[in-house]
């Protein structure tokens, strides 16, 4: 039998720095969503219209 | 006068050095790259050029052309400390950012930099302003390419040359509402480019061993204190005239003027009393109340001018 390939194996500490990230992110991405969303309900149909 | 050359990047092997397989940055980190205090000065110029500006801007986009400001400056920030993590590491001041304490990989900040800067920049050009989102582009490029490659490294005007890209918030403010550029913006551009030296040289006084292990060509570390605080008097001296020129030239009330004239005043007694004090505790002292004072002295100046605008906003609005 072949030998079991080396993994990266996370620690805890490292595991939840990666949760903690991955939440920002889609924090951030769902802040601009909304604010896409919001952006469009001020200028309508013309929401990329310049001043 | 440029005694110092370049430095080499990464010239030897230490914890930048170290192969980041996997990622050990938290989001504070990711924040810290961003150098919110610097972004917060941003953000605070950006939003008084976008309230004077003569021309009314809904709420909403407002809040998006200053959100698109704070990300483009937060995205200088990481790029900043990406390319100077050689330099960072040398530096007392500086050796616990992300970077040279390992914490973030260069390359995770270079991605976060140039996907933040991008953004900003797009986001704002879609839906607020083109021209503001021209300017953001050419501050980060100016900060990035002009400053923090270039001029940082190789010559003591540094912070003279590269502090206009400290000074365009408030133009990209302005630009953000009315889709040009005015003369009151550029007054406000000046205000912050004439302020920078001063700040800076404060500062660097107390900083001169940390630059110089680092060979970053401060004023202090060529030319030396005596000559920096030379320069601390004439450029805190050119700032009077500048920073009451927006009242001189009609565009802001007797406040800001008199405003304007006292913390100006209060700058060059300052400057005056750390040029002839020479060195030793006490210049050390005067050096950092300077510093501590212009913070001020700018904060006070565009928060009389956010203020006036604001005033001036509301009763053209119950007199239409």
């Amino acid at each position: 039998m072949a030998d079991e390939p080396e993994r990266i194996v996370l620690t805890e500490e490292q595991k939840r720095k990666r949760r903690a990230r991955s939440i920002a992110i889609a924090l951030a991405l769902g802040a601009l969503v909304i604010l896409f969303y919001i952006v469009t309900l001020v200028k309508g149909p013309g929401v990329l219209n310049q001043p | 006068m440029t005694d110092i050359s370049a430095v080499d990047r990464h010239p030897q092997p230490g914890p930048l050095a170290a192969i980041h397989l996997v990622s050990e940055a938290g989001v504070g980190d990711y924040l810290a790259l961003m150098k919110p205090r610097v972004m917060s000065l941003v953000v605070f110029t950006a939003l008084v050029g976008l309230v004077v500006a003569p021309a009314h801007i809904h709420p909403v986009i407002g809040f998006t052309a200053l959100l698109c400001i704070a990300v483009g400056a937060g995205a200088a920030g990481a790029l900043n400390m990406w390319f100077d993590a050689d330099i960072d590491a040398l530096m007392a001041r500086t050796s616990r950012r992300p970077i040279p304490s390992g914490r973030v990989a260069p390359g995770e900040a270079l991605a976060f930099g140039m996907t933040l800067a991008t953004g900003s920049v797009v986001v704002l050009g879609l839906l607020v302003s083109w021209l503001a989102a021209a300017l953001l582009a050419f501050t980060i490029f100016f900060y990035i390419v002009v400053y923090t490659m270039w001029l940082k490294r190789v010559t003591p005007q540094n912070i003279v040359i590269g502090g206009a890209a400290g000074a365009f918030p408030p133009v990209i403010g302005w630009a953000a509402a009315t889709g040009s550029i005015g003369i009151e913006p550029i007054l406000l551009f000046l205000l912050v480019f004439f302020w920078t030296p001063p700040h800076f040289w404060a500062l660097s006084l107390n900083r001169t061993q940390d630059y110089a292990r680092a060979r970053i060509p401060m004023l202090p570390v060529v030319a030396g204190a005596a000559e920096t605080r030379r320069q601390i008097l004439l450029y805190s001296l050119s700032l009077l005239p500048v920073g009451a020129a927006p009242w001189l030239l009609g565009y802001a009330d007797a406040i800001y003027g008199a405003t304007a004239l006292m913390a100006g005043g209060v700058m060059v007694v300052l400057a005056w009393r750390l040029w002839v004090e020479g060195s030793g505790q006490r210049a050390a002292r005067l050096a950092k109340r300077l510093f501590g004072f212009s913070i001020l002295y700018l904060f006070v100046l565009f928060a009389v001018i956010l203020i006036e605008g604001v005033l001036a906003g509301l009763l053209g609005h119950a007199a239409a």
